[in-house]
């Protein structure tokens, strides 16, 4: 059922605050969402003041210092620190995106961090993807067909045929937008989300694939594909500028065609 | 602790192959709509302001007649999806979500027929 009150246990309190060296002139303070699962205590907002001239440019930054130099104490995913991962995924202040590619300075004054929303979470900003990987898994992310592939090259594409691809392929599944998406956070058990539907319809376009029946007899369904209600907080927040509520609509507007064309 | 495989938990019971003709018609039914209305804003004026008589005739001519009585289908279709879509992103409780869909298209159908018969009452026994 909808929640739209958080449980006890997952109440806010005030947690720490570290101020910044008395010298530092320029300033800004981050209030980064901390829970320690071995703890048995509620979730805390600590405060860190950082000073702003002598750290990096983007938010990740930020996180990497306090996890350096202030409090090494704070758990969080990152890898590439160049948008290609899709690790450093959380919400700063109230959207999601990737902390590696979000400059400070697009923001004013606090800067607050949180895990992804409505995902369990393991500690700290760290969220739990085993149900994500899970749904990506299920809709069969590889090439399927029959005709065995050339013996003495690959299979061919035409350009216009490759350029279906793009807009899809570069998804690095961050989960910025299923985690953005009302629908899922209310029916992820069965709802795909954007970012499996996107990878769903980057199969079914792709000119090589040779199980686009399946593909869709798998898809339709009214929780696994037809929670979308177009909301389109997915396409708003994706922080590599794609657009998965088109990819959803271009979906539905074949399985359209398959019943009624 | 859980013993079945995320896949498996996430595969669940399979796709059910349908919900396409559900969305598409809420679609049709929300365009067929829009000429529709206008019938009914012309009924609802007429019971308004004519005398009954005038609204009886009004409504007995084959034309006016069969537009509001797509206009009820149209709309009590369209009402019956939509609902069905509230209950279904809202309600998880899979008894409850059954009951309360199977509670609103009954509804509607019935509204619907009541709707029709009293349109057949009207232009044959006035």
């Amino acid at each position: 059922m909808v929640e739209f009150t958080l449980p006890k246990n997952s109440v806010l309190k005030k947690g720490k605050t570290f101020k910044a060296p008395a010298q530092a002139k320029n300033v800004r303070s981050f209030e980064v969402y901390r829970w320690d699962p071995d703890s048995g205590e509620n979730p805390r907002i600590d405060v860190y003041e950082i000073d702003m001239d002598d750290c990096g440019p983007m938010v990740l930054d930020a996180i990497l210092k306090i996890k350096n130099e202030i409090d090494s104490t704070l758990t969080f995913r990152r890898s590439c620190r160049e948008g290609v991962c899709g690790s450093c995924a959380m919400n700063i202040n109230g959207r999601n995106t990737l902390a590696c590619t979000k400059a400070i300075s697009d923001y004013k004054g606090k800067i607050k961090i949180f895990p992804l929303p409505h995902l369990e979470v393991v500690k700290d900003l760290v969220p739990d993807m085993t149900h994500f990987y899970a749904q990506y898994a299920s809709i069969k992310p590889w090439l399927e067909a029959q005709t065995p592939a050339p013996a003495d090259s690959e299979r061919l594409q035409s350009r216009e045929d490759r350029a279906k691809l793009d807009g899809l392929y570069e998804c690095v599944l961050c989960a910025c937008c299923s985690t953005s998406c009302p629908s899922y956070w209310w029916n992820s058990d069965r709802y795909l989300g954007p970012a499996i539907l996107l990878q769903a319809y980057r199969w079914l376009v792709d000119s090589r694939d040779e199980s686009a029946g399946e593909r869709l007899d798998d898809l339709e369904d009214p929780f696994k594909l037809y929670r979308c209600h177009t909301i389109m907080n997915c396409t708003d927040t994706c922080p590599k500028g794609l657009n998965p509520a088109k990819a959803i609509a271009e979906t539905k507007k074949l399985l359209l065609q398959r019943e009624q064309g | 602790m859980q013993y079945r495989s995320p896949l498996a938990r996430t595969r669940g019971l399979g796709s059910a192959k349908t919900g396409t003709a559900h969305w598409w018609l809420q679609r049709v039914t929300a365009a067929a709509l829009i000429p529709l209305t206008l019938w009914l804003l012309l009924l609802m004026e007429l019971s308004f302001h004519a005398p009954y008589q005038q609204t009886v005739q009004w409504l007995a001519s084959p034309w006016n007649s069969v537009c509001i009585i797509a206009w009820i289908i149209a709309a009590f279709y369209h009402a019956a999806i939509g609902l069905q879509v509230v209950i279904k992103d809202y309600v998880s409780s899979e008894g409850l979500k059954i009951v309360s869909v199977w509670m609103v298209k009954l509804l509607f159908l019935f509204l619907g027929l009541a709707a029709v018969t009293a349109i057949f009452r009207i232009i044959l026994v006035g």
